[in-house]
């Protein structure tokens, strides 16, 4: 009789670990449906972005690798063949007739070349690529820092975000690739516009002519075939107004995580 | 029968063993469809494909279907309908990881996974954080959780009571036992402060501001697989310890940890009361 009661006490308590489990399961598959859900997890964004940034020092640098450590094949992800019309008039010429637009909140907007972004100081650097997928892999990137360009053309008083407008339309929904990023980012030394991986011109594979690099966040801030660097107070008029093609699509905005 | 209640659990434990039990099947859940975007681990900074430690993929069949294969130290087994292919609903079999009802949400969504991972991580971490300062300076860590010279020193009659299932009952039940303080001690100072040390050293902000902790691990690709073994272990401490809650008394053991009184029996071994 004992024996038969314990026997359905615990034949109770492994259906109740059951049931909780399925219903965390099910509740929680709902849950993420729900605005309001999706918006308090999503607080915990600004908590991160906040107390990383608040590591110091501020300007810490990524690791620079050695040539040795790089990866033997460097992931081309993301757009790897952009399939638009003036993308690919653009690149049968080599890019010739390519030109960076650099306008909005600026005060002498500007107009540059691949020769004339080579003509400016570069920065090279080695440095390991982390995809929001979890995959690394290490590649040698040489570039202008993203500020040089902004301290030419001088930064607006009332500009806070740089935009990187990019010549691939996405899974053919017309939406084209963008990206934004704040002054904490756009100011760091080894953010910059790159036009060479591993010593040779950036292959349309990995964004050619020109492509971001932000070493502190992951691969989907940095844009590829960028053609256009805007500086705005707010993003929200961009997409669906969350600063970028994935953040549009669920991906945080600050991904130093 | 005789019983006497004694007050075992104190609030702030109480408190934070339940907001543990919310947070860790949501990060467990949540961190296989992270996994599942890239479900590939590796040794070192990079993640070269021939060089994975442990892979799952999908193959497809002579006759059309699905194949889950799971490759581990350069082996391959077929592991159709859990990893690497299961079926997913209507879809049916799918190339997948880990399988649906393992992961949070349960479809492919990485964004929405990141999303309950990184807000539950932050109430893991707080959490625990509040659980180590009440322990330290509320001495529950000196007083119940710290095993002493003579308990290590008798750890072998533990462990073999514990495998004949000869548990303590009555006046010795009040207390926690060898095993049980160096496995609560281990997980609680041990592998949750390296659960979230190895997942900080995968976040690139944090790599340039503290390098010293990707290294310490082996790198970046090193930190995610100590994280996910680290995460297995954790998952076989959980089902080790609902077995002993199961076997041990299970209302007594949970009402001790709701309420924080514990029934010690003074009864015979047969007593449906000791410790967890």
């Amino acid at each position: 009789m004992k024996i038969q009661v314990r026997l359905d006490r615990r034949q109770f308590a492994r259906r109740s670990l059951q049931l909780a489990a399925l219903c965390l399961l099910a509740g929680c598959n709902r849950l993420s449906r729900s605005p309001s859900v999706a918006a308090l997890l999503e607080s915990a964004e600004g908590l991160t972005r906040r107390v990383q940034r608040a590591l110091r020092p501020r300007r810490s640098m990524a690791r620079e690798f050695t040539e040795a450590d790089r990866s033997p094949v460097f992931p081309g992800n993301g757009t790897t063949s952009p399939e638009d019309a003036d993308y690919q008039a653009l690149a049968a010429s080599g890019f010739a007739a390519w030109r960076l637009e650099v306008d909005g909140l600026v005060e002498r907007p500007a107009r540059l070349s691949l020769g004339d972004l080579r003509r400016l100081p570069s920065r090279t650097q080695i440095t390991r690529h982390d995809c929001v997928e979890g995959w690394s892999a290490i590649a040698k990137w040489t570039g202008v820092p993203l500020r040089t360009i902004l301290d030419q053309v001088g930064v607006g008083p009332r500009a806070r975000y740089v935009v990187f407008h990019c010549a691939d339309s996405m899974d053919g929904t017309g939406d084209r690739y963008y990206e934004s990023i704040d002054f904490d980012d756009a100011l760091h030394p080894q953010t910059i516009l790159a036009y060479e991986i591993n010593d040779r011109p950036l292959p349309i594979e990995y964004g050619a002519p020109l492509r971001l690099r932000v070493e502190r966040q992951l691969g989907y801030k940095m844009a590829k075939y960028v053609m256009r660097v805007e500086l705005v107070e707010t993003f929200a008029a961009f997409g669906r107004g969350k600063g970028g093609y994935w953040e549009d699509r669920g991906y945080e905005w600050y991904a130093g995580i | 029968m005789k019983a006497l209640l004694v007050y075992r659990h104190r609030f702030p434990t109480r408190l934070s063993h339940w907001v543990t039990v919310l947070c860790v099947p949501i990060l467990v859940l949540s961190g296989f469809q992270i996994f599942n975007a890239h479900p590939a681990l590796y040794w070192g900074e990079r993640s070269d494909g021939e060089r994975a430690v442990l892979a799952m993929r999908a193959e497809r069949t002579p006759r059309g279907t699905l194949k889950g294969i799971t490759h581990v130290f350069g082996r391959d087994f077929d592991t159709t309908g859990v990893l690497g292919a299961s079926r997913d609903g209507a879809l049916g079999i799918q190339d997948r990881g880990f399988p649906n009802w393992a992961t949070l949400p349960g479809h492919q969504w990485l964004a929405m996974g990141r999303r309950w991972h990184f807000f539950f991580a932050w109430a893991f971490v707080l959490n625990g954080l509040a659980f180590a300062g009440y322990a330290v300076l509320g001495r529950h860590l000196s007083r119940d959780l710290m095993p002493s010279g003579p308990e290590l020193r008798a750890i072998g009659r533990a462990l073999r009571d514990h495998l004949l299932f000869r548990f303590h009952h009555g006046a010795a039940a009040d207390r926690y036992n060898v095993l049980q303080k160096l496995a609560y001690a281990s997980i609680i100072f041990v592998a949750a402060p390296l659960l979230v040390l190895t997942g900080l050293a995968m976040s690139p902000r944090v790599d340039a501001a503290i390098p010293a902790l990707p290294a310490v691990f082996g790198g970046r690709q090193s930190a995610r697989t100590l994280h996910f073994l680290l995460t297995l272990g954790l998952i076989a401490f959980t089902a080790v310890h609902l077995f002993m809650v199961l076997v041990t008394g299970f209302w007594n053991n949970v009402r001790s940890m709701i309420l924080g009184w514990y029934r010690l029996s003074s009864g015979g071994p047969d007593e449906d009361s000791s410790a967890t």
